[in-house]
């Protein structure tokens, strides 16, 4: 079984505030992520991919499908938007990074078998790393 | 407990299958397939399990790790064409994963579970694109 791990970067902003919690306390929570126009971050996306080699090309994931993928289902959707204004998923919901890892690696799941319709390649797990130093990981529950 | 050392070596490869056609070995490998190859500045991560000697304190000296990774790694790879100059390549495509398996497969010999057992690979062929090997068995 080989891991393949493929990284990608978009730049997108956010506003962290959940509206069930009043003006005070989402400014003593979450600080100056709450600040009222939002900020942005260069977000770094590393996909795993876990699979046996494929005998023909000698591996374990067609790195072209599955940049094809993450173009179509994350980055076009993400990159340089308002996360919080843009993406539906959003409305209601905090676009914490927990809750952005969440949110691709349901996007990516939910387009996987067209784009990898056999038994493998499967999803192993998603890191994004919102900076350099606050890195969120999900993968198979 | 893990430890973890990083060796790097520049090597330059081609990607094709000669039972594919041309028009195959370009839908699977891309520019990959240029037949007079390309090169990578590869790092290798080499991650070893065990418990630290009680008087020494460590699972494996990293020093004798960094010797062992020189020797049976970096100086046949570095600096050459690996479908020509080091075996298996001349027979099994250098993709990522296949070099992995490869490297794994030199060092295992080296490593018994009284010195630190050899727990994963992890080779990064550019910053943007790495693999990890756990052996057959993971």
């Amino acid at each position: 079984m080989m891991r393949v791990t493929r990284r990608y970067r978009f730049a997108a902003s956010h506003r962290l505030h959940a509206d069930r919690l009043s003006e005070r306390e989402n400014r003593e929570l979450y600080g100056k992520c709450n600040h009222p126009y939002g900020h942005g971050h260069n977000y770094e996306v590393e996909i795993t991919v876990r699979g046996p080699l494929d005998a023909r090309s000698g591996r374990a994931v067609d790195l072209a499908a599955l940049d094809r993928l993450v173009k179509r289902e994350v980055l076009d959707a993400f990159d340089h938007r308002n996360l919080n204004a843009e993406i539906p998923e959003f409305e209601g919901v905090v676009p914490t990074s927990e809750n952005l890892a969440i949110e691709l690696h349901r996007r990516l799941e939910r387009r996987w078998a067209e784009m990898f319709p056999g038994e493998w390649p499967r999803l192993d797990k998603i890191r994004i790393a919102e900076t350099p130093r606050n890195i969120f990981e999900v993968g198979e529950p | 407990m893990l430890i973890t050392r990083q060796v790097e070596f520049s090597s330059s490869h081609v990607c094709r299958n000669p039972a594919l056609s041309e028009e195959e070995n370009r839908e699977i490998f891309g520019a990959a397939a240029n037949p007079h190859g390309h090169g990578h500045n590869y790092v290798l991560e080499v991650t070893l399990s065990g418990d630290p000697d009680p008087v020494t304190g460590m699972v494996l000296d990293l020093k004798e790790l960094k010797r062992i990774l020189n020797r049976a790694v970096v100086e046949p790879y570095d600096h050459r064409f690996l479908n020509y100059e080091v075996p298996p390549f001349e027979r099994v495509i250098p993709t990522a994963e296949n070099i992995a398996i490869d490297i794994w497969n030199r060092l295992a010999p080296h490593f018994t579970d009284t010195r630190g057992k050899l727990h994963s690979v992890r080779l990064y062929e550019t910053a943007d694109l790495y693999v990890d090997y756990f052996g057959e068995t993971a």
